[in-house]
Formats: C-alpha cells, structure tokens, sequence
C-alpha cells in the first residue's frame, strides 16, 4: 500500500463521487426528467480509480455504456457530465452527446460509447499515437465481459500484441452482459484469452482498491517501458440494472444487498485504511459530505441549464464543409 | 508535369504528403508485403502496386502492414486520428466495409458532433472501387452512396489521375474523416500531372466540357464514359456539359442546378446500384429546385438492381457504357411534351 495520504483521499473521493453521482442518477431518472438511457457504474469505482489514478491526461482511455465512473475517475468534470446527461447547452458535449458519449479529449477521454465493443480498436489507435509520435502516454480499453466477445476486441488484442502497442485492457467483468451472465456466453477464459494472443492477464478483485491499484501499476509500468500490452480481469459487480428501468429479474434474489454488505469497494476501502491507521473515519466523512455536495450542486446547475438552441443541431459535424 | 498512370499520381500524393507531414502515416493490409516473411520485402506496395516503394523511404514504423483484420485496424486509423496522427488507412476493396463499418459510421464519423465540436478526425480511408475487372460481386461494388448517407463522412472519386492526386492530397490535409475511393480499373490510365503537389477543394465540381443542350452529371470513371458520348454526341449535333461533380459529400449542388438552368435537359451516369444512389440523389435535388428549368425528365443511366455478375459478357451489360448514355441524351433530346399524355 504504497500511497500518500493525499492518494489516498483523491481515490476515496473519487470513488465516493461516482457512487453519489449513480445513486443521485438512479433517482433523478425515476422522476422522468432525464431522456434517453442511462447506465450506472455504482458498485464498479475501484475498477476505473484504481486504473486511472496511474493515467495523467496525455494518456487515453476508451470506455463503454456504462462510462460515468471511467469519466470522473479521468477527471472530466463533474458538473460538465451532469448538464451533458439532462441534455443541456453547457454539458461536456453541448447536450449532443448523452450519458451514452461523454467525451472529453482534453482529458484523454476517448468516449463512452455506445456501441458493445467500440472502444478496443480506437484504443490501439490512441495507443499507436502514443508510439509512433512518442509522447510517453499509454492507453486504456475499459470494457465488460460482453463486449469480450466481440470480433473488435479480439482483432484488438491480436493488433496490440504484434504491434507491440502501449495498451491495456481492462476486462470488467460484472457478470452480465445486459441480463445474460458471463458463465453462459464467456467460451474459455479471459486469461486464457489474453495469452492466446501474447498477452499477459492477471485476474483482479475488483472490489479492493488496493488490489486494481497494485495490478494496474504493473500493466501501465509494463506498457510505458516499451513491454506492450497487458490485460486486466477485473470482477467486480453493478449494484442496478444494465439500463435504468431494468427490472434485474434475472438476478438471484438478495444478491445485490449481499454484495453490497459484504464487498462493497467503499466500504472496504474504509476499512482497509482504518485499519492500517492511514486516514480516519472523520476525514473521509467530510469527504463524503463533500462529494455529495458536489453533486447536489451538479444536479442543480443541469436542472436549470438551458437546452441547446435550434443553431445548434446543424453544427459540429464538420470541422468544414 | 509530365505524363502519369492513376496509380502513380496516388503514390506520389502519398509520398509528398508523408515528407511534408510526419503525422501522415500508412496502414493496410499488404501496403508494404512481406511483412515478417523470408523474402521480398515491399512485395506488394498493395495489391495492385499503388503503394509500391513507400515503405523503403518511410520504413515500417510509418508504412504499416496489418493483419487482416479490418475492424481493429480501421478503428485504431480513428483512434489515431482522434488523438494527432493523420492516417490513411487502405482498405483494399471497398466490399470489405462490411466487416468495420461500425468503425467508421459510428465512432469516426460522428466523433465530433457528439463530442460537440471537440473532436478533430483526420482519417483518410482509401479503398478500390467499382466493376469491370472481372471480381464479381463481392470485389467490384461501388458503395460510395453509403458513405454519402452518413452525416460527418465526406465522400471523394477521383475521375481521372490529375484528379486523383490532387484530391487526394486535399483528403489528407482535410481534418474530417474523407472516403477516398479509386476505381481498379482506372489505375492505367495516364495524363499530364504536375510533379509537385497540388490540392483540388471539395466540393467544387469540374465542368469537363461545357454545351448548350443536355447535362450530363457523372460519377468517377463514368466522367470518362460521358465526355465519350459527348463527343460522338457533338458529331450528330448534340452538344453536351459534362458535370464531375468531384466529390459527392459535400455535393457541388450550385453548379448542378446552374448547368441544368443553362441547358434544361439533364442525364446523370451513375456506375453505383440504382436504388438510392447518386442518380437518384441529384434527379430529387432537380426536381425540386429546377423543376421549372427542364424541357424533358431526367434519364438516369446507371447499373441493373443486381448484384455484379462475374461472366465477361454479362459484366459489360451490366456496367453503364457510352452507348447506354449516348442513348440517354438523344432520348431527352426527342422529348416531346405530349408525350408525357
């Protein structure tokens, strides 16, 4: 556990941020103001802070559907995110973008895409980009356990490996892909997978901090001293359904609660550092109240953002035409 | 200047671009050849030669041989351009869109209207079109009316070598993801192009002879099938315009509607299937906005509604010729009003 006590509270806030911004999400939507689709990261922080705490904004990541965590944790802000999800003028994208297509390049954050398994082949073009003007940067695919099995990610990992591309993969692995779990549509196994193509594996709890933390070093330290890619399996759980709305019928009754009050990341976290007497309880109370303050405030500011104009539909789609 | 194939007017657009700019990189499959193998290397320069050579000036870290693999390698050409390269990815035949597709339409095409305005994505896709090379169906199509349909892709088919270069060129300094499509069987064919580098804008069309009597727009190779028409056409008395519009997204619609205010007659030669394509496209734009201007209907001369044959003989009924367009234009040429009774 090689970290500052200022890691230390930036992990513990950022992660607490994402799990207010879900869970304020998970309400907000119930109300029907927010359009469209949202799919929440609750119950998955460790993954994308763990990894992204390694990352600066010259280096890239990609991410998928459920791409608010993978967003905060590269340092999009905020309340950028918030007005982008209600659809309004101010939001990172202008409001043309939604939950589904948060970007923001200016902090190496690729997308979050809307398309199962779109993210792996731009990633070998940001990590090819990396390489070729040798910038130093690295870049990340975050990606679940269904888009494992899409041709663009195995053509990804085969690419990244004889390139020998500053890539890495990070397999979450929840445990569904949308309501089918992984045990029935995942063929062999991730690792098994990764060494298929040249490509080291390691299997990580994704539940621990710590544990993503310590993997996701490795895998960045390997990509950036020229070793190539890597893969991380990371099991973790979502707390909610694959889309807000989702009735999770397919779960096992009280599997969620169980999670939650046994594995839960945050929790963990606390205890993790309780115990080795690295921050105390009071100091990440305040940050909880911080956090869930900011989002208050970000929920605020969207609610009262305008939408875009009528002009603005026929804009950005060329840088000229 | 001096007397140039289409395949060397597109190497040497390439070659000058990556002197110019070495954020211009190229990948595909076989592009150098030889990749990793005993023998040859460059042994292909591409599967019919157009990138021969570049791999010995700009090695491999430059010139870059893909498996074959058009998903990853097509995505990684937008993630790249995304994040400050400028590749031009080949991708051999324009057939093969059909398995990375969604790289292109979903994720470079729409980068920035999503990411509202933030995005920069230049990508050059470089693909063989078209038939007559004997490749049946799933080597010869055309397509270029998919890539038309999609907001955020611009869309180019160079008609002649002199064209090739300079629009090339354009598509690489373009900062939007450009399809830049070569017809196979037009690599041959030679004409004056200036040694040094040159660029043509999108979206200005090429008036390749201009007449006071019947229009003629016509798409890629067909610009060569139309000015062959018109110049028998000429000898009977017709005389024609001959419209390339250049590049079909954006469109020269201005230039269009104006040729066809002039002569009020309009034939379009369109090689692509004719169920939506650029016949039918340019035929709703006149028909709405020059309605008034037209003497006769519009005749599209374009390809039957089936996929391309592979027999000889059936491969030439089947691709669009000077004497189907020569047809077209003497047939709007006779219109009559009380005909339309």
């Amino acid at each position: 556990m090689q970290m500052n006590r200022a890691d230390l509270l930036h992990a513990y806030r950022t992660m607490r941020t994402i799990r207010e911004f879900e869970e304020r999400l998970h309400l907000e939507f119930a109300t029907g103001e927010i359009p469209g689709f949202v799919h929440l990261y609750a119950g998955e922080e460790a993954s994308a802070v763990g990894v992204c705490m390694h990352l600066t904004d010259r280096d890239k990541i990609a991410s998928t559907h459920r791409g608010h965590g993978h967003c905060i944790a590269k340092g999009v802000e905020v309340q950028g995110m918030m007005s982008e999800i209600y659809g309004r003028k101010d939001g990172v994208c202008g409001g043309k973008g939604g939950s589904m297509h948060i970007a923001d390049l200016s902090k190496g954050m690729l997308g979050a895409n809307g398309i199962v398994g779109g993210g792996p082949p731009l990633i070998c073009g940001a990590a090819l980009t990396a390489k070729t003007l040798k910038t130093g940067g690295v870049a990340v695919a975050f990606y679940g356990d269904g888009a494992s099995n899409q041709g663009t990610t195995l053509e990804s990992l085969n690419l990244a490996s004889i390139w020998k591309l500053p890539a890495i993969f990070v397999c979450e692995d929840n445990g569904y892909a949308e309501s089918t779990a992984s045990s029935y549509s995942v063929g062999g196994s991730q690792a098994k997978r990764a060494e298929g193509f040249g490509i080291p594996c390691q299997e990580v709890d994704g539940f621990d901090f710590f544990a993503v933390h310590e993997a996701a070093r490795v895998a960045i330290e390997r990509a950036r001293n020229g070793g190539g890619p890597s893969m991380l399996h990371v099991r973790l759980a979502r707390y909610f359904g694959h889309f807000e709305g989702d009735a999770t019928t397919y779960r096992a009754p009280g599997e969620v609660e169980r999670i939650r009050n046994e594995q839960d990341c945050l929790r963990r976290f606390r205890q993790q550092v309780s115990d080795a007497a690295l921050l105390d309880s009071g100091e990440l109370d305040v940050v909880d109240r911080e956090a869930a303050e900011a989002v208050e405030l970000s929920v605020r500011g969207a609610k009262a953002g305008a939408p875009p104009t009528e002009a603005d539909l026929l804009t950005d789609v060329y840088v000229a035409y | 200047m001096s007397k140039k194939s289409y395949r060397t007017a597109i190497n040497e657009a390439l070659r000058q671009e990556m002197r110019r700019d070495p954020a211009v990189i190229l990948m595909g499959e076989d592009i150098a050849g030889g990749a990793g193998a005993p023998g040859e290397q460059d042994a292909w320069g591409g599967v019919l030669g157009v990138t021969k050579g570049l791999v010995g000036e700009f090695g491999r870290e430059r010139v870059l041989d893909t498996p074959l693999s058009e998903s990853a390698y097509i995505g990684a050409a937008a993630g790249a351009a995304a994040t400050g390269l400028r590749p031009v990815a080949e991708l051999m035949f324009v057939d093969f869109v059909g398995v990375c597709f969604d790289q292109i339409f979903n994720q470079a095409a729409k980068f920035r209207y999503m990411f509202g305005g933030n995005a920069r994505t230049p990508l050059v896709i470089r693909a063989m079109y078209g038939a007559g090379f004997r490749a049946a169906s799933q080597h010869s199509q055309c397509l270029y009316p998919l890539f038309t349909h999609i907001p955020g892709l611009k869309v180019v088919l160079p008609s002649s070598a002199y064209e090739a270069k300079g629009l090339l060129i354009q598509s690489i300094r373009d900062d939007d993801p450009v399809i830049f499509l070569e017809n196979k069987v037009q690599y041959d064919e030679e004409e004056d192009v200036p040694d040094e580098a040159y660029t043509i804008p999108f979206g200005e069309a090429n008036l390749t002879r201009e007449g006071r009597d019947v229009t003629i727009v016509a798409f890629g190779r067909m610009v060569k099938i139309a000015n062959e028409a018109a110049d028998r056409l000429l000898k009977q008395g017709i005389s024609c315009t001959v419209l390339d519009p250049r590049t079909v997204s954006p469109l020269d619609t201005g230039t269009i509607l104006d040729c066809v205010q002039e002569t009020g007659r309009l034939v379009i030669v369109d090689e692509a299937s004719p169920r939506c394509n650029m016949a039918t496209d340019v035929s709703a734009l006149v028909a709405q906005e020059a309605f008034g201007a037209l003497k006769a209907p519009i005749r599209m001369v374009c390809p039957p509604h089936v996929p391309v044959p592979f027999a000889p003989n059936l491969e030439d009924l089947y691709v669009p010729n000077a004497d189907r367009v020569e047809a077209a234009v003497r047939a709007v040429m006779g219109f009559k009003a009380r005909e339309l009774a």
